[in-house]
């Protein structure tokens, strides 16, 4: 796609909002429609669509490999160490009555942390297969 | 009549068993893998619906909590099949990697080929 | 103390779940055998401790995912059925690990031996999720856990058909997993509930127009189920799956995968549906009487045929599962009892069996059975090894195989069909011609230029190997540990059936 104007530069206008979006799915999923998955896929989304118009090799500039092969078993991570913690703290597994005084901000500070978790695995799953599939048979 | 009434009471349980028969069609009828892989996919969705379409109740609003509004759909099967749908994602990109390493080895992806090339498998 | 045994239930997942992430950061498959060993080794300690407690003091253990009651929120629910099995399951991961570090590194490519290990350890918290889980949608969420970790580790295996072993896995097994996703989406239809225990007890005032709608979830998750746990027509995944996985994979799995997919349905069979709709209003019991039996002929006969080692013994625990779904049918107290302890003792004489043949791949490489000829005078120790394992397969006396035939036969007596014992003798004698014709083969001929220069196996993959030969003669003997507590749990498990 190296010559199309428009596609260029129309996904480089674009690819900000797109993470905002992903950003705003992600903020609002612990109250609202939304939430790291969603969020994730838009974010992997942005990154796909870099990748589509100005080439694998560039977008790995932007998300190297390594980086998105560790964010898989990293969002996990998060998401189990969550739980874990609240283990720690005394309640059960993914219980996060403990986090803050106040029970409804404790939940809404352990929703987020899970749904932050959710995000990283998402994006890097997303992007990871698409890298694996692009780069076959080359 | 009364027929057509129950038919009409439960058309989305219709449409849910033509796509689970469709589905499991494909993936029986159909030698090449990437096609058996997307009548797993409708094989899926079915499932997908089953689930979804009770969980609407009429007149119900999105279950977010406003003073103004007393009926809710039901948001759980909602989760569950966001679950189911995650799940139905990784079993997909398993199954195309699986193909493309298949058709790395054996460079193609009917089935009718590959047990030729290996005899009887 | 009591705060860790508190959440005894729970760690059974996180941890391997925990394993699994930390190995995913890893590289070097050596890092990574390390973690998964100190992984697999804490979990039987635990499960022995809840097995223990459900025993002695109190018969269930239930634990609230994120703090919420049920049947509201994810219940895990262990019972002597479950800490029966997740203690069959993570003994055989923690007994089989030290085989796994030479015979990965031998049978696997080097980058992939870190997401080796990390999908071991998923397929283990899925099997051991499966069995503690009392919520039925984080069971299928689980079982495909397990799946696609189990898909990944057979695409692994060392010749190209493993790929295409691999994906008609993955089709047979997504097919499995969504007519089981199917079943429970009647019964929540039904119920509006998804706890089993919920479940099982609204099912008790359900009225006879939705009776139809229950009959066909159950419908829906038995052949689901039997899928999973390759009941006989449903197992054309199994042999090929199992001949072509790398052998540690295949030893794992062959114990464990189909036995917690065992439990699964018992689990629905007895505690949700009940014996009164299961075995009265449908025919399952018949059906599994009859799919069972052809279990144990067909694929024995097929056994006898098989020239490739792992896929005969692949089509052996066809047959061996055949044993085990025969006293489900048979539902009483004897019949229940051996097949309970069958579970464990195929596990143990299954894999057994198999990790001697991943020792003949370590050090010979091939698996068809007219090249193998005198390995028994290169190799004696792993195939004596084998041949006891095998032994115990024939249900000679003095093994574990026979304890469960005996429960059996007297199950079969128990219930009024006197011919079913002649039945089990008869296909007991032709695991007798299939095990003989290996024993022929590897002590009675020459040794073959394959493996001329054959010895035996490091001490790492011989000691899990004696190891679990010697327990097939010890639970000959010492039935306690199998038929004692398999006993006790089908008696829990029919407490339904004598009201």
């Amino acid at each position: 796609m190296k010559f199309d104007v428009i596609l260029r530069v129309g996904t480089k206008l674009i690819l900000p909002f797109v993470l905002l979006f992903a950003l705003y799915v992600q903020m609002h999923g612990d109250y609202g429609p939304g939430g790291g998955f969603q969020a994730g896929v838009i974010a992997a989304g942005m990154i796909i669509l870099y990748a589509i118009i100005f080439g694998v090799r560039r977008a790995k500039e932007i998300a190297p490999q390594r980086v998105v092969e560790i964010m898989i078993p990293l969002g996990v991570l998060i998401y189990a160490g969550t739980g874990v913690v609240s283990m720690f703290l005394g309640s059960n597994f993914l219980d996060y009555s403990h986090f803050a005084h106040d029970q409804l901000h404790a939940h809404e500070w352990g929703i987020f942390i899970v749904e932050l978790g959710v995000l990283v695995t998402v994006a890097g799953t997303m992007t990871a297969m698409f890298y694996a599939f692009s780069e076959r048979g080359r | 009549m009364e027929l057509l009434h129950v038919f009409a009471q439960h058309y989305n349980f219709f449409i849910t068993i033509f796509l689970m028969v469709s589905g499991l069609y494909v993936v029986i009828a159909r030698g090449n893998m990437v096609k058996k892989l997307i009548g797993l996919g409708l094989f899926q969705t079915s499932v997908y619906l089953i689930y979804l379409t009770p969980a609407k109740i009429i007149g119900g609003t999105p279950p977010i909590v406003d003073k103004a509004y007393t009926v809710y759909s039901n948001p759980l099967p909602h989760v569950l099949i966001l679950t189911a749908i995650v799940v139905g994602v990784a079993t997909l990109a398993l199954g195309l990697a699986l193909t493309v390493r298949i058709h790395e080895a054996y460079g193609t992806v009917e089935e009718d080929e590959i047990f030729a090339k290996e005899g009887e498998i | 103390m009591s705060a860790v045994s508190s959440h005894l239930p729970v760690l059974q997942v996180i941890l391997p779940l925990l394993g699994a992430v930390l190995t995913a950061f890893m590289r070097r498959g050596q890092l990574a055998w390390s973690v998964t060993l100190i992984v697999s080794w804490m979990l039987p300690v635990m499960a022995a401790n809840m097995l223990l407690q459900v025993l002695t003091s109190d018969p269930i253990l239930s634990y609230r995912l994120g703090g919420w009651a049920p049947p509201y929120g994810i219940e895990y629910r262990v019972d002597k059925l479950g800490a029966f099995v997740i203690f069959i399951v993570s003994l055989m991961g923690a007994v089989t690990l030290p085989f796994a570090r030479k015979s990965v590194a031998h049978e696997v490519a080097e980058h992939n031996q870190a997401w080796y290990y990390t999908m071991y350890l998923l397929c283990q918290a899925g099997l051991l999720g499966i069995a503690v889980t009392g919520d039925a949608f984080n069971a299928f969420v689980f079982l495909e856990v397990s799946s696609l970790a189990t898909y990944v580790l057979i695409s692994m295996g060392p010749h190209r058909r493993a790929l295409l072993a691999a994906y008609q896995y993955l089709i047979m097994g997504t097919i499995g997993a969504t007519l089981y996703v199917i079943g429970i989406g009647g019964l929540y239809l039904v119920t509006g509930s998804l706890n089993f225990a919920d479940i099982s007890m609204r099912l008790g005032d359900a009225s006879d127009d939705q009776m139809r709608a229950i009959l066909m979830s159950m419908a829906f998750i038995v052949t689901g189920v039997s899928l999973k746990l390759a009941l006989f027509p449903l197992h054309v995944w199994l042999p090929n799956a199992y001949a072509y996985a790398p052998s540690f994979a295949t030893a794992f799995l062959a114990g464990t995968a189909t036995k917690v997919a065992i439990c699964l349905l018992l689990r629905i069979l007895f505690s949700v549906f009940g014996a009164a709709i299961a075995f009265k209003t449908l025919p399952v019991q018949h059906l599994f009487l009859v799919l069972s039996v052809a279990a144990m002929f067909v694929a024995s006969f097929a056994a006898v045929f098989e020239q490739n080692l792992k896929r005969m013994l692949a089509y052996s625990s066809v047959a061996q599962i055949g044993y085990i779904t025969l006293g489900i049918a048979l539902a009483n107290q004897a019949g229940m009892t051996g097949s309970l302890a069958h579970i464990f003792n195929h596990a143990v004489m299954k894999t057994a069996l198999f990790l001697a043949l991943g020792a003949i791949a370590y050090r010979v490489g091939v698996m068809r059975l007219r090249d193998l000829s005198g390995i028994g005078r290169k190799m004696p120790l792993t195939m004596a090894a084998f041949v006891v394992a095998g032994l115990g397969l024939m249900g000679v006396p003095g093994t574990a195989g026979f304890i469960s035939k005996w429960y059996l036969a007297v199950g079969a007596i128990d219930a009024g069909m006197t011919p079913l014992v002649f039945l089990i003798v008869a296909s007991s004698l032709i695991a007798v011609v299939y095990i003989g014709r290996v024993i022929e083969v590897a002590y009675f001929r020459e040794p073959s230029v394959a493996c001329s220069d054959a010895k035996d196996p490091p001490l790492s993959m011989l000691l899990p190997l004696l190891l679990l030969a010697a327990a097939t003669i010890y639970l000959g003997f010492d039935t306690r540990l199998t038929a004692g507590i398999a006993s006790d749990v089908a008696e829990a498990l029919l407490g339904g059936l004598k009201q």
